[in-house]
């Protein structure tokens, strides 16, 4: 059974994220579980998306300590998270930050530098995605969550490979976003093989 | 085919295979996705409304019941309270067609005024209550509801709390029986309520509650798991974290998981305390099992010793988890459970991230205009639910108070009666408006209150998910329908109406301060729709060569949209929507179309 943690800013689409993790693990015939974040938070709070896939488990939620992936769509948010991550799991994380309203006012923002260097330091592997470029070069700022789903199947922590994510994209997406998902999902991919 | 099914999207699913033909509710996370769901999945022969309130939802389902048809009504835990008036009749009367009451409950709280337990209100209104442990046993369970519910001739309620209406799981799904008619209503004094009647059907329903505490120590869903000397007994997503947390060292333990806390299953529950030395109970919100255990041996002479709530030794608000429950295991029993055990104390501060109404959302400009207009003026701002509570957040700071559904506009007139001193404005959204607001402006005009009422019309039920309401002129089964005007109803009433568009700043300014120079009840209609249903405009940006750096934009609206770059304001021009506002509050004009 592996269980991932996704993380991020209501908005950033990390419950389409999830589903396709779940979907393409129940393609190849696994058990899957997601618990996602629904309700007031969705409007710029905190996010957080439970997946466990593989062998039957009970529970949607996954344990502190306990997830073999987490998928960071905020670094910040990551930091925030990171007690859910097993001693030698992985992190993938998107570089850029979101501050929250106002933080920049009252001093409390933070810089993407600290939270990606304290992760690089903490977490043995952790991949560290542009995803603002990314999504630069597809042409949509919707785009974060495939890429970053990319990554994760091309690490192949989650035993998902990225036709396997393709194939729940084709028959998720409508025709005319594909292309698009299809190209951040294989950038996404990319930024694991360099 | 196996789908992956959210546990409310299961529930539709399930009482879909029951062959319910009325569904009513009133949105409300968690549990709004049950009817949205039957919605988007019904073929045209299950009527599917989002009714006014839950009041008239549970008596439109009941209705329907009475003639013989299966009914469904959807809410949430504080939706109860609503409709528990036709609830606490309903109870005595009973129903011909199986009724089922779904109240999603939600520990933490997460999305909620408070963690309220809707199973109390099962035992307080003696009628059965099934609870899941996860998607895929809801979706059996509420096709069981049904048929206890025609078997008993009662409503049941079925009740699942957020991390399983919101949890999704893969499901295999059969296909969907065809519905029959119903058999129509036949008169009977059976349907009317009088004393004579509720006490020979109290009567029944004491009876009742015997048979089914027999009857359900026989249901599958309560079961007993291992057979280690220590028992665990536990219910709803506290099934799940125990199973979890137990996973290294089950031999240890016998679980007894109750899906039916009421009537209480009281067989089952001596067969698992025959079983075990000793008892701990982990269940979120009320201790509603574990005071059903030590009530049971207080009946039945016996003395386990039961560790939970009562003993201070497990939580008694908020959420549950795994690595709680394996804590508490490991120090109370030795249980030696792995639980998580990285810390990172040395991490980086991450500052608190609350909720925030969206850029461009037309609240925003709402608050702010008033929030201008009384500037130096005193005035106290009663909020209601919704999205606008969010209001109350920096820099805005526009909400008081907010109590429930429907409260700013008559905690305002207590406020008022009471000599309080400053203008009393009551904020109110448009589908809690027609919900239970018009009540108390009722209760404003006949009692001769002095306030000013603000209904903030987006054109919908935003906060749960844009859901139609009687001022739209569209119905869940996609319908047209006449639509109840906002401003006809205020003036009907007897209240001075004034309609203004928010993002209009000056006009809306303006507005405010001509209805604060009068007495009476006063209302101002802003009108403007949530930018999540309407496409938005182009976005704005800042020339920074004029931009002085002065931050009043952020300061003053706190739009998340805006931000600060190198001592200048900046746009990300992917969440504006081009509301303009900020333009309006620039004091150089460096915030532009293009
Ligand atoms: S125009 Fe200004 S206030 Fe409106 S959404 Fe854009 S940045 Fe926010
Ligand atoms: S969903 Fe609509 S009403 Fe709610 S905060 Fe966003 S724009 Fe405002
Ligand atoms: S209010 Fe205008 S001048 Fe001041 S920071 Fe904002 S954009 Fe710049």
């Amino acid at each position: 059974m592996k269980s991932c943690l996704l993380c991020g800013v209501g908005g950033q689409g990390t419950v389409l994220a999830s589903r396709i993790l779940a979907q393409a693990a129940m393609n190849q015939g696994l058990f899957a579980r997601t618990a996602e974040t629904i309700g007031m938070s969705q409007r710029g709070g905190c996010v957080v998306s439970h997946v466990r896939i593989g062998e039957y488990v009970s529970s949607p939620m996954i344990p502190e300590g306990q997830a073999d992936m987490m998928i960071g769509f905020e670094p910040g948010e990551v930091v925030r998270n990171l007690s859910y991550l097993k001693e030698d799991g992985i992190v993938i994380t998107c570089k850029q930050v979101v501050q929250a309203v106002t933080a920049s006012l009252s001093g409390s923002d933070y810089n993407a530098e600290d939270m990606i260097a304290y992760l690089q330091r903490k977490v043995k592997h952790c991949i560290v995605i542009d995803g603002a470029e990314i999504c630069n070069i597809c042409g949509s700022g919707k785009v974060l969550n495939v890429a970053l789903v990319g990554a994760a199947a091309q690490s192949g922590a989650m035993g998902i490979s990225v036709e396997d994510v393709k194939a729940v994209l084709a028959a998720k997406l409508k025709p005319q976003f594909l292309a698009m998902n299809e190209q951040a999902l294989a950038l996404g991919a990319q930024c694991v093989t360099q | 085919m196996k789908e992956l099914l959210m546990g409310n999207e299961a529930i539709a699913v399930g009482a879909m295979m029951a062959g319910v033909q009325v569904v009513t509710g009133y949105p409300g996370t968690p549990s709004t996705e049950v009817l949205e769901t039957i919605a988007k999945r019904n073929d045209g022969s299950i009527y599917v409304e989002w009714s006014v309130n839950e009041k008239a939802g549970m008596e439109v389902a009941a209705g329907a019941a009475y003639a013989g048809a299966r009914s469904l009504v959807t809410m949430k835990q504080v939706g109860l309270n609503v409709a528990s008036d036709p609830l606490m009749s309903l109870n005595m009367i009973g129903v011909k067609g199986g009724m089922v009451v779904y109240v999603a409950d939600d520990p933490g709280p997460i999305s909620s005024q408070t963690e309220q337990d809707t199973r109390h209100y099962a035992k307080f209104a003696k009628i059965p209550i099934f609870d899941a442990t996860s998607p895929e046993e809801a979706y059996q369970m509420i096709q069981d509801a049904f048929d206890y519910s025609e078997k008993y001739h009662t409503p049941v309620f079925f009740r699942a709390t957020t991390r399983v209406c919101h949890a999704c799981a893969s499901i295999e799904v059969g296909e969907f029986p065809k519905i029959t008619k119903a058999e129509g209503f036949v008169k009977d004094s059976r349907w009317v309520i009088f004393p004579r009647l509720s006490y020979l059907n109290k009567k029944k329903v004491e009876a009742r509650e015997i048979t089914l505490a027999e009857e359900f120590s026989d249901y599958p869903g309560n079961e007993l798991i291992g057979s280690g000397k220590i028992g665990i007994a536990c219910g709803g997503i506290a099934y799940a974290y125990v199973m979890d947390a137990i996973e290294s060292n089950k031999e240890m333990f016998t679980v007894a998981k109750f899906v039916t806390p009421f009537p209480f299953p009281t067989i089952f529950a001596d067969r698992f305390l025959q079983q075990v030395d000793r008892v701990i109970v982990f269940e979120e919100l009320d201790p509603v099992i574990e005071d059903a255990l030590i009530y049971h041996q207080g009946v039945t002479h016996t003395t386990h010793e039961i560790i939970g709530k009562r003993t201070g030794t497990v939580l008694n608000a908020g959420e549950l988890s795994a690595n709680y429950i394996a804590g508490v295991l490991n120090e109370i029993f030795g249980a030696e459970l792995v639980v998580g055990n990285q810390t990172f104390e040395d991490a980086p501060k991450v500052p608190t991230r609350p909720p925030v109404l969206c850029a461009g959302c037309p609240h925003r400009a709402s608050f702010y205009a008033v929030k201008q207009a009384m500037k130096g003026k005193e005035a106290v701002f009663c909020g209601d639910i919704g999205c606008y509570t969010l209001g109350n957040a920096a820099p805005l700071d526009m909400v008081d108070t907010c109590l429930c559904m429907g409260a700013g506009i008559t905690i305002a007139q207590g406020l008022e009666h009471s000599k309080s001193a400053g203008t009393k404005f009551s904020f109110v959204g448009d589908s809690t408006f027609f919900a239970s607001g018009m009540t108390g402006v009722v209760n404003a005009v006949y009692n001769k209150a002095d306030m000013i009422l603000v209904v903030l019309d987006n054109s919908t039920t935003a906060m749960t998910g844009h859901q139609p309401h009687p001022g739209i002129g569209k119905t869940m089964m996609g319908e047209v329908s006449a639509a109840v005007s906002i401003e006809k109803v205020l003036v009907a009433i007897g209240a001075e109406v004034k309609i203004v568009n928010p993002l209009d700043l000056e006009a809306a300014i303006a507005t405010v301060k001509e209805m604060d120079e009068k007495s009476g009840v006063r209302a101002i209609i802003f009108r403007s729709p949530c930018v999540a249903i309407v496409k938005p405009d182009q976005a704005r940006h800042i020339d920074t060569n004029t931009c002085i750096g002065c931050m009043k934009c952020i300061r003053e609206l706190g739009c998340p949209a805006l931000s600060k770059k190198d001592g200048k304001a900046v746009i990300d021009p992917a969440l504006c929507t081009g509301c303009g506002l900020c333009s309006k509050v620039c004091p150089t004009g460096c915030i532009v179309k293009d």
